[in-house]
């Protein structure tokens, strides 16, 4: 008998996860599921690039560049690589354009699918372990070229902090007390972050400090862009706090952007951290 | 050998209907209510973990009555229906039409299919649009019919005490407080034997939850919860929980024991 009603799977209690139910009724929907021939695509596909998150006091900043290149060709001048994942955690994207937009969908569409079934918002660390799942159910993928590597950073409910996740590809994960960059152009930024970090910076400071160090990471790496100032094409930046999370306006990138710009055309290297003594240690 | 006895078609769906009718009978009502900025669902429902209004998608709710864990299946299979769809297509694709008729196909599949118990429940799906015009709710009966409802809606328990008391007292258009005043009013409002009386519900028997067009977020279904609906209903006297003969408003598990009306299987 043929039935207009809905599929006895979608009516069975059983699993509250989207990835899982997927790979189970129409698993031709999932990012990471294809099999290929042997090869390395690398260089067919546009790639994503600098990714760069910090924590301030009461919340984090989690910025990216705007560039995706394919092999020496700029792919895509104004790509966006920084996503609100839910309501209080964003997760931002290096990698195989393509493939990981569709991960960051399938990510989304599966803490909401949780929270719509369960009632509840999954902890920061459930959903700091569903993106490993995604990212090593890719892997296959990865060693042909095609790798994805996120960066995930929420808000802490019961802690009340921000805090950073770092992945491989094999979706590995750790934890990073205060800032993480993942990328082509990451250990440019890092470099910055290490010598401009504070644990007291305002939120203003703070997406000060990721536009920095996107500016040295598009400094050095060709397939980073810095900021864009004849098109007016700056980073992504979200903010996450206790009170949820949001995308610092196009306009106040811009001055912050404009700001950095100006200093760096009195000292194109930057700000001059202290040679020996930093400015929070006494 | 034992032979069937002959039951015709028509007394056979209507033993059915009868059967499911009043598996829902039982419960409390529930009001769906269009106000400025959406539609707001109200429901006694002393409960705080087991759901009668619940979310599906960005801009669609569900709300039930009856069976608990029928509709809830029903749910489940909504929310699973509308993120797929989301997810293959595109947001603005799951849309409350679609899954009114996924619903009713279901309701109606099952309700003349001879094999299943007739499900006792009744839904609303509603959607809200830009603006209050484009706002709709439909109503999906046990049998699997559909309809389309203006400005409120009432299903479950004395549904047409409450409507009636609706029909004099809704105004188009109201604020969220104004709406949510009429509503529990309603939901309050008992007729016994020509007597009326108005009973008011105390705040933390009510279930409330509004899809919000005005809403910054993309999902625009919120709960409104206890402190905050303290506030908007203002003071309003002593309040009276239900009486206790009809308070398993989640109405399903413990209902079969107490209510000799309830058949274990359905008549067929």
């Amino acid at each position: 008998m043929t039935e207009a009603r809905i599929p006895a799977a979608y009516m069975q209690p059983g699993t509250s996860s989207f990835s899982d139910f997927l790979s189970e009724h129409a698993p031709d929907l999932l990012p990471a599921r294809k099999s290929l021939p042997a090869g390395s695509l690398a260089d067919l596909a546009p790639h994503g690039t600098t990714i760069v998150a910090a924590t301030f006091p009461g919340g984090l900043v989690m910025a990216g560049d705007r560039r995706a290149t394919m092999g020496n060709v700029i792919a895509q001048r104004d790509i966006e690589k920084v996503f609100p994942a839910d309501e209080y955690s964003t997760v931002g994207i290096a990698g195989t354009a393509g493939l990981a937009v569709e991960m960051v969908r399938l990510f989304q569409v599966e803490l909401e699918h949780y929270e719509k079934i369960e009632g509840s918002i999954l902890s920061l660390d459930g959903k700091a372990n569903r993106l490993s799942a995604l990212i090593r159910a890719n892997l296959g993928m990865a060693m042909q070229g095609l790798a994805v590597v996120p960066m995930f950073a929420g808000y802490d409910l019961d802690r009340g902090i921000g805090r950073i996740f770092g992945y491989d590809i094999t979706g590995g994960r750790h934890e990073e007390r205060h800032f993480f960059t993942v990328g082509s152009g990451s250990l440019f930024a890092r470099g910055a972050m290490k010598k401009l970090y504070r644990e007291d910076l305002t939120e203003t400071e703070c997406v000060t400090l990721t536009v920095q160090a996107l500016y040295d990471a598009a400094d050095d790496d060709s397939a980073t862009g810095g900021p864009d100032l004849t098109r007016r094409i700056f980073p992504v930046v979200w903010v996450i706090t206790a009170e949820g999370g949001r995308r610092i306006s196009d306009d106040d990138v811009a001055a912050i952007a404009d700001q950095v710009v100006a200093g760096r055309m009195q000292r194109p290297d930057g700000p001059n951290a202290p040679l020996l003594q930093g400015g929070d240690v006494q | 050998m034992s032979m069937p006895f002959y039951v015709s078609p028509e007394q056979l769906m209507k033993d059915r209907a009868d059967f499911a009718r009043k598996g829902i009978a039982r419960g409390r009502s529930l009001v769906a209510v269009q106000y400025a900025d959406g539609v707001l669902f109200v429901t006694e429902n002393p409960s705080q973990a087991l759901h009668k209004v619940s979310e599906i998608y960005d801009r669609i709710a569900f709300a039930a009555v009856g069976r608990y864990n029928e509709f809830e299946n029903l749910r489940i299979a909504g929310v699973r229906l509308a993120d797929m769809r989301g997810y293959s297509y595109d947001r603005r694709d799951v849309t409350g039409r679609g899954l009114a008729n996924a619903y009713a196909q279901t309701l109606g599949t099952i309700f003349s299919s001879g094999g299943e118990k007739p499900y006792e429940v009744e839904i609303f799906v509603a959607e809200v649009g830009d603006d209050s015009a484009d706002d709709q709710i439909y109503r999906l009966t046990y049998e699997g019919r559909v309809g389309d409802e203006h400005g409120y809606a009432v299903m479950g328990g004395d549904a047409e005490t409450v409507t009636s008391y609706l029909e004099e007292h809704y105004t188009e258009g109201a604020s969220l407080d104004a709406a949510l005043a009429v509503a529990v009013a309603a939901l309050g409002h008992a007729t016994e034997g020509g007597q009326t009386t108005d009973r008011v519900i105390p705040v933390g028997d009510l279930e409330v939850a509004v899809l919000d067009r005005s809403r910054s977020q993309p999902r625009k279904f919120a709960r409104i919860l206890p402190a905050r609906l303290d506030a908007l209903l203002g003071e309003r006297g002593p309040s009276e929980p239900a009486p206790a003969e009809s308070t398993s408003s989640t109405d399903d598990a413990d209902s079969t024991d107490d209510d000799g009306d309830a058949p274990i299987a359905p008549p067929l």
